[in-house]
Parts: C-alpha cells; sequence; structure tokens
C-alpha cells in the first residue's frame, strides 16, 4: 500500500528552467566557495547541500533527485583536494533521500523543512565520514556536538533560503 | 529481470550511479600519483568558478580602496606618523641585524656553508576556498601562466601558508599547513629541537614527533627547517600555544599559525630558491649608520651663509667655499661637525676622500666607528685607524691615523660620524650653523650634529677586523 501523508493538493511536481538548474547549483557553490574567505564562520553551512535537498524535494523525482545530488556533489569534491567522490556519494543518497520524501511528506511548510535539512544533513555527514574514513583512509573524528550543531545552523538557513527559492520553482 | 529493473528503476539509478562513484573514487585513492583521471572535471569546475571570484574580488578591492583612499582618512596623519616613528625605529634595528648576518655569512663562507635565498616571490590574490572544513584548500589568481608549479611554498608577510598542489591555467590550488594532509619541517627556535607540524581536522596545528623529554614551552618560535624540501629555512610557523603530554613518549604541542590561514587575502608564493654560498662582497656588505642616522636628524641648509644679520659662523664652521684646494667631498657631502679639529678651531684638513668616508657601524645597538677603508690599506688598518674613535661623552681626544692613509691620499678627517661629538667643544656646532669639513658620509644627505646631541649615542666597541 503506499502511504502518503499529505493532501493531494500538496504533491505537486515541480520543474526548473534550464538556466535556474544550472545556475543555481553553480551560484550555491561559488558562495560556498567564496563566501568562507570573507565570513569565516560561513564554513559551517553547506549551500550546495541545501540546493540539492531543495530541487530534490521540489521535483519529487529520486532518479532526477540523485542525479542532481550527484552532479552537484561531484562538483563540490573537485574544488577540495581530496579524491573526487565523497560529497558525490554523499549527495546522491541524500538527494534520492530527500525527493523519496518529498512525495510522502509536506514540505512545503518551514518546520517540515527545517526538519528535513537537520535530518538530512546528519545523514549527509555519516556518510561522508563513513567513505572517508573507510575508502580515503582520511583521519577524521567523529565531533556529534558539532555535527548537530552545524545541522541545526542549516536547518535554520535553509527555511528562509528555501523561501527565496521558491520564487525559481514552476509547476511541472 | 527487466520487469524488476522497471518496477524498481530510481533504485536500480541510485545503485548503478553509486557504484559508478565508488569504482571512481577507489581508483583515485588506488593511484599512489596525483589523480590525473580527475584533473578535467578539476579544471571544468575551477574555470566555472574562479571567474566569478576574481571579478568579487576585484569589486571588493576597489570598492575598499575607494573608501580607504578617498572616503575614510580618519586618524590617518597620526597614523603616518606613528608609522613613520615605527620604520626610523625598524631602520635602525635592521642595521644590527644586517651586521649580525654579514657576521653570519662570513662564517658561513669560512665554514662553506651554503644557503638557500628566497630569490624570487609572486603575489597573489587568494579569490577562493574549497567551501569545506574536511578540506582547507584556498585557490589563488595566479596559475601556470604566471609561473606557479606544483609544490611551490606559499608565504604571507606573517609566515608560511601552505604550498601549491595543483596548477590550472589561470589559478592555483594551495594547501593549507593546518590540512590534515600537509606536513611542514619544523624546528624551534631556541631549542633547536626539530618536528613536524601537522594539521589537524580542527584546523589547529600540531608538531609532532616531540619525545615528551624534550623542554617544550608555550611561547616558542617555530620556524621551517628546510627538511621537507619545500620550504626554505627559517621561515616562521607559528608559535608554540600548549604543550601537554600525548600518546605514549611524545608531547601533544599546539602550535599558533603566524599567519592568519582564515583570513587570506594576500599571498607570496616563492617561485625561486637559489642554494648559494654568501659572497666575500655580500658578506662584508652591511649599511653604515650614519646613513640611518643621517637621516633621521633634521637636516641644515647645504650651503649656510652668513645670517644678513652680520653674526659670524660658530668656531670651527667654515663655510663650504672656504674648504681648502684638494678637499673631495663626495656629492651629497655636506657640512657636518668638525670634531676635534672644529675645537681647536684650526683650518680643517682634508682627510677625507670621496668614497672613502669614514664608516659608523650599529652592532647590538652601539654606534661603532670604524676606519674608512682607503684602496691602499689593509684590512687591519681599515678597521682600526683613521678614525676619530670616542664613546659618547667622551672627548674625542685620539684620533688614529692609519699608516696606509695618509692625509693626503684620502684619509679620513676626525669627525667620522657625528654620533661622536656630543661633547662641550662642539656645542657651538650643535646649533646647527655649523658646517663640516668632513662628510661623515659622502652619500648621506647634509645633517647637522644637532640631533646627536639629543640623541647621544651608546658606548663605542672597538673596530672589528674584517675578515
Amino acid at each position: 500500500m503506499n502511504v502518503s501523508y499529505t493532501s493531494r493538493e500538496q504533491i505537486e511536481v515541480y520543474r526548473f528552467s534550464l538556466p535556474a538548474a544550472i545556475f543555481i547549483p553553480l551560484l550555491a557553490l561559488f558562495l560556498q566557495a567564496f563566501l568562507p574567505l570573507r565570513l569565516h564562520f560561513f564554513e559551517i553551512f553547506d549551500l550546495p547541500l541545501l540546493v540539492t535537498i531543495f530541487m530534490a524535494v521540489s521535483r519529487r523525482n529520486p532518479a532526477t533527485g540523485l542525479l542532481t545530488g550527484s552532479i552537484i556533489g561531484l562538483l563540490q569534491d573537485s574544488l577540495t583536494h581530496q579524491p573526487i567522490g565523497i560529497y558525490g556519494i554523499a549527495k546522491t543518497v541524500v538527494g534520492y533521500g530527500a525527493s523519496s520524501l518529498g512525495v510522502k511528506l509536506d514540505v512545503e511548510n518551514s518546520g517540515s523543512r527545517f526538519l528535513l535539512v537537520f535530518g538530512f544533513y546528519l545523514v549527509h555527514q555519516v556518510i561522508y565520514l563513513i567513505v572517508a574514513r573507510g575508502m580515503v583512509g582520511q583521519d577524521l573524528a567523529w565531533r556529534w556536538g558539532h555535527m548537530a550543531f552545524a545541522a541545526f545552523c542549516n536547518a535554520a538557513l535553509a527555511v528562509p533560503l528555501f523561501m527565496v527559492l521558491d520564487h525559481f520553482k514552476q509547476r511541472g | 529481470m527487466e520487469n524488476l529493473l522497471t518496477r524498481h528503476r530510481n533504485v536500480t539509478i541510485l545503485v548503478v550511479v553509486l557504484f559508478a562513484e565508488v569504482v571512481g573514487l577507489a581508483v583515485q585513492v588506488k593511484r599512489t600519483s596525483d589523480t590525473d583521471s580527475s584533473r578535467l572535471l578539476r579544471v571544468w569546475t575551477v574555470t566555472a568558478v574562479s571567474p566569478l571570484e576574481k571579478a568579487f574580488v576585484a569589486a571588493q578591492q576597489s570598492v575598499r580602496n575607494t573608501w580607504h583612499s578617498y572616503f575614510y582618512l580618519r586618524g590617518v596623519r597620526a597614523q603616518n606618523q606613528k608609522l613613520q616613528e615605527e620604520i626610523e625605529q625598524l631602520r635602525l634595528q635592521q642595521v644590527r641585524l644586517a651586521e649580525d648576518a654579514g657576521q653570519a655569512r662570513r662564517l658561513q663562507r669560512l665554514l662553506g656553508f651554503k644557503e638557500q635565498f628566497i630569490a624570487r616571490t609572486l603575489a597573489a590574490q587568494v579569490i577562493g576556498s574549497s567551501g569545506s572544513d574536511m578540506s582547507r584548500v584556498v585557490y589563488i589568481d595566479k596559475g601556470a601562466g604566471d609561473g606557479v608549479e606544483q609544490d611551490m611554498p606559499v608565504i604571507t608577510a606573517d609566515g608560511v601558508v601552505g604550498k601549491i598542489l595543483r596548477v590550472f591555467p589561470t589559478s592555483s590550488q594551495v594547501l593549507l599547513i593546518n590540512d590534515p594532509s600537509s606536513g611542514v619541517g619544523a624546528i624551534l627556535e631556541k631549542s633547536r629541537l626539530q618536528g613536524v607540524i601537522k594539521g589537524t581536522a580542527n584546523g589547529e596545528l600540531l608538531l609532532e614527533k616531540m619525545m615528551s623529554d624534550e623542554r617544550v614551552e608555550a611561547g616558542d618560535q617555530l620556524l621551517t627547517s628546510g627538511g621537507d624540501q619545500i620550504f626554505p629555512k627559517g621561515l616562521p610557523i607559528g608559535v608554540v600555544k600548549k604543550v601537554s603530554p600525548g600518546k605514549d613518549v611524545f608531547l601533544n604541542v599546539q602550535v599558533k599559525p603566524a599567519a592568519e590561514l582564515s583570513r587570506l587575502e594576500e599571498v607570496l608564493v616563492i617561485t625561486q630558491v637559489v642554494q648559494r654560498q654568501p659572497s666575500a662582497k655580500e658578506a662584508q656588505a652591511s649599511m653604515r649608520a650614519v646613513d640611518i642616522l643621517a637621516s633621521r636628524l633634521p637636516s641644515i641648509p647645504d650651503n649656510p651663509r652668513l645670517p644678513s644679520t652680520g653674526v659670524p659662523l660658530p668656531v670651527g664652521a667654515t663655510p663650504p667655499a672656504a674648504k681648502p684646494a684638494g678637499s673631495k667631498t663626495a656629492p651629497g657631502a655636506k657640512p657636518g661637525v668638525t670634531g676635534t679639529t672644529a675645537q681647536a678651531g684650526s683650518t680643517p684638513k682634508p682627510r677625507v676622500k670621496s668614497g672613502q668616508t669614514a664608516e659608523a657601524q650599529l652592532t647590538g645597538g652601539a654606534v661603532k666607528t670604524s676606519a674608512p677603508k682607503p684602496k691602499a690599506a689593509n684590512s687591519a688598518a681599515n678597521t682600526a685607524a683613521g678614525v676619530t674613535s670616542t664613546s659618547a661623552g667622551v672627548p674625542p681626544t685620539v684620533t688614529k691615523t692609519p699608516r696606509a692613509a695618509k692625509p693626503t691620499a684620502g684619509a679620513a678627517t676626525g669627525a667620522s660620524n657625528p654620533a661622536d661629538q656630543k661633547q662641550p667643544g662642539t656645542a657651538k656646532a650643535e646649533d646647527g650653523s655649523g658646517s663640516a669639513t668632513a662628510a661623515p658620509n659622502a652619500s648621506a644627505p647634509p645633517k647637522p650634529p644637532t640631533g646627536m646631541a639629543q640623541n647621544p649615542p651608546p658606548a663605542t666597541p672597538p673596530a672589528e677586523p674584517q675578515p
């Protein structure tokens, strides 16, 4: 049985124009690379992840969501000095999960968005750490406190950010 | 089977994509050398992002420059004055350090040591970062087209920043020293203990390989040891922040980086490091204290004339026109102070040949008056003779004349350094109207002795023979 916890009206599939689909992730990558130089605290945010989640839950298509996450993650990897694929794997999973969840949950209000981002940020970090430690052999520590705080900050940023990004959505 | 894949299309795509990513990652990890397989994607991404970053940085710089240059000028005058004073202090300090460095070079040359010199640097602007606290790299706006190569050291005026990790056509990736994958050979400045500086996941610096019985204290300076073959020796890395017992027999030494790694804006890429023996000429080269002191002191006119009131010049002061024939004063040589000659009020004799003026060096904060270096004189005579060697407050009653440097041959006059002229006999000259027969420094601008009276020099140590 297909269980959905949303009303019929809430399950709306959106799409993005081609320029928006290209430039929003690129802008997120650019800001993520540029802003921490000037605003050091910005390092705690993960704008590409937020864009991945937003696009995935808006499109409500797991295949599209995971591909979006994969591309954004690989691009983010290419800005680091680490092997390409760590962020790619993590964001692929997040993209798939967010779009799958978007079909079943109401993700249009601020509360659900906050919880969604909070949860997926933790998932993202756990996958990242597993891959980085298990495959790449990086010596990364589990900092649960820091991770929870970062998840909270990202979720708090996601609420207004998603409101802005809502303007780029088009009914599918 | 086909029906199964169709029914679980999304899961299948997920598995395929993840599998591809895992395989790609495994291939990169397997390779020990640089991951050339991923270079294309990196170049694409950096090429797409860096123009935006450059444009933003340029815009930010121009706005900041406009603001600071034209609008926000509050306190600039006071700051300028403060900086000028600081420059004077630093220049004096530089003389002392140059003397030390000269001595070190002489010793190195004697021992046949080779020294690394930073021959060329390239200034670069930091335009971006990785955007992740898992990867501490920054991007600079200089790339292969500017001569940047892999593994070149990157520094700031404060200290070491990192090294070039990847080079792109118009930008480069710099691995910061606080990344866990970086390592810098370090040496403690005082104890000369060597270790390795490593970054942590938190972005901190740790000094590794320090045994627990070693004496490491908070506040100790850390310099590059040169052992990593990347960073030249002697660059500041940071200061020991905290020392605590670590694993096994090692200490856990936390280091505060000298460079502000989280607020980098402009950096220097060391593009050329030369390893050579210091030459004898270089070893002997040192700045003269009179050059420094002369620029600090208030000047008097080059050609002092009789005042319109008809007041005669002070005793011992000789107008330039009254210089005896044969007195060769170098261009720029100016009225200084007559030393013992001035006291006697006698006509000064030309003892200084152009370019062979008395040389004063500041060593360890003391003004050392050394001899001129006549061409015919041997080195021992150079250092010991021909100088009015005085101590502060002691009248320069003894004038040593070099044997090889006869007055006619261009030996120095008694007044070699205005710093040595503070004495009762020269009180009249301190009014700034006195002229000099001998230029303390042929290349220095005209300076009166006034300032010297205000700034009495420290005791003069004996001149050291030059090797």
